[in-house]
């Protein structure tokens, strides 16, 4: 089967801007659901607002298109309802991390079986190019038009910190790679977090003059390091890419169940 | 086994934004970017059937498609 036979073909070609690398998560996605061979009825993907939110209109699965920043709390009762579902929520840096920032690390905690993909293009890009959480000193963005003094967020350690049990890093040009830590964030039992490093040429390349979405592809790539490759530890100021965190935890579902054993048997 | 060998790169020029990631990223220069702004495949006979195209692809508008493929 092709990827092409998961897509609602009728909504495309797709909204997002030439080289966007939204489109490419969702070619990531498509190949990680192939190679697992997940029935489509079988998966619902939930999303909130903005440029990343609009990949669930495209797939051809359950879809709920939700609030800014709720999208997790809407999966998680959708998780609560029907624990077979697998729930994939695919989320802005904006969306995860600031409208939602309380939802996301609340989902983390619960570590409820849920997967969550942070597209971090660093900007908010449906409403004009504003600084987001993830953005990080130094950005220019409309609202920072003398660029942006407020610290990024690091997803990872806070995905992990918060309680997440499957945390990976990668981005849009290390393909492979997506396709593979997807794979592996979906099988996962409990909460699993997937930042995608994503291309925003139209805004963050434009602002911050990092050319088009060829050169931020080669930006990925020179500015990223394996995990424990020797790459990273001669230089710590490159981006780490790999697992951050893969662990067995009780998840929230099954914890619920033997609630309701419990309660049942009084 | 028998070798894969390409049968066709299928590009639909309906999708295509023109963005030359594909191009870009091509180990073997297969493709181009035509007149139109279009990706369009130039050599063939290069393609090495890495699929990296296909998966890159923000448009979903590349199918590497094999022989082998074909004929099941």
């Amino acid at each position: 089967m092709a990827v092409q036979e998961y897509i609602r073909e009728r909504f495309f070609p797709q909204m997002w801007c030439e080289g966007c690398g939204h489109g490419t998560i969702l070619n990531s996605l498509l190949r990680a659901i192939e190679d697992l061979g997940i029935a489509k009825s079988d998966i619902v993907m939930t999303s909130g607002i903005g440029c990343s939110a609009r990949i669930s209109g495209y797939v051809d699965f359950h879809s709920l298109h939700t609030m800014h920043g709720r999208a997790l709390a809407c999966a998680t009762g959708v998780k609560m309802a029907k624990p077979a579902l697998n729930v994939i929520v695919p989320m802005g840096d904006g969306d995860a991390l600031a409208i939602g920032g309380n939802h996301f690390i609340h989902a983390c905690r619960r570590n409820i079986d849920i997967t969550a993909i942070v597209m971090n293009n660093r900007i908010y890009g449906m409403t004009g190019g504003q600084y987001s959480p993830l953005s990080g000193v130094g950005t220019m963005a409309t609202t920072a038009p003398y660029s942006s003094i407020d610290n990024a967020f690091d997803v990872a350690e806070l995905a992990k910190a918060a309680g997440a049990t499957f945390v990976a890093r990668t981005t849009t040009y290390h393909v492979a790679e997506a396709v593979t830590y997807l794979k592996k964030a979906i099988q996962h039992k409990g909460f699993s977090v997937v930042e995608i490093m994503t291309q925003c040429p139209t805004y963050y390349g434009r602002k911050n003059k990092k050319g088009d979405a060829v050169e931020m592809l080669k930006w990925f790539k020179e500015s990223t390091a394996k995990l424990g490759s020797k790459e990273l530890e001669n230089n710590p100021s490159l981006i780490a890419r790999g697992i951050f965190a893969d662990e067995d935890k009780p998840e929230y579902c099954s914890e619920y169940n033997k609630i309701i054993e419990r309660a049942s048997r009084r | 086994m028998a070798k894969k060998k390409l049968k066709e790169i299928a590009i639909n020029q309906n999708w295509c934004k023109g963005c030359g990631i594909c191009v870009a990223f091509c180990p073997k220069n297969v493709l181009e970017l035509d007149e139109g702004g279009h990706s369009t495949v130039v050599r063939p006979e290069d393609c090495i059937l890495c699929r990296l195209c296909e998966m890159r692809c923000p448009d979903l508008a590349i199918r590497v498609i094999e022989e082998e493929e074909d004929a099941q």
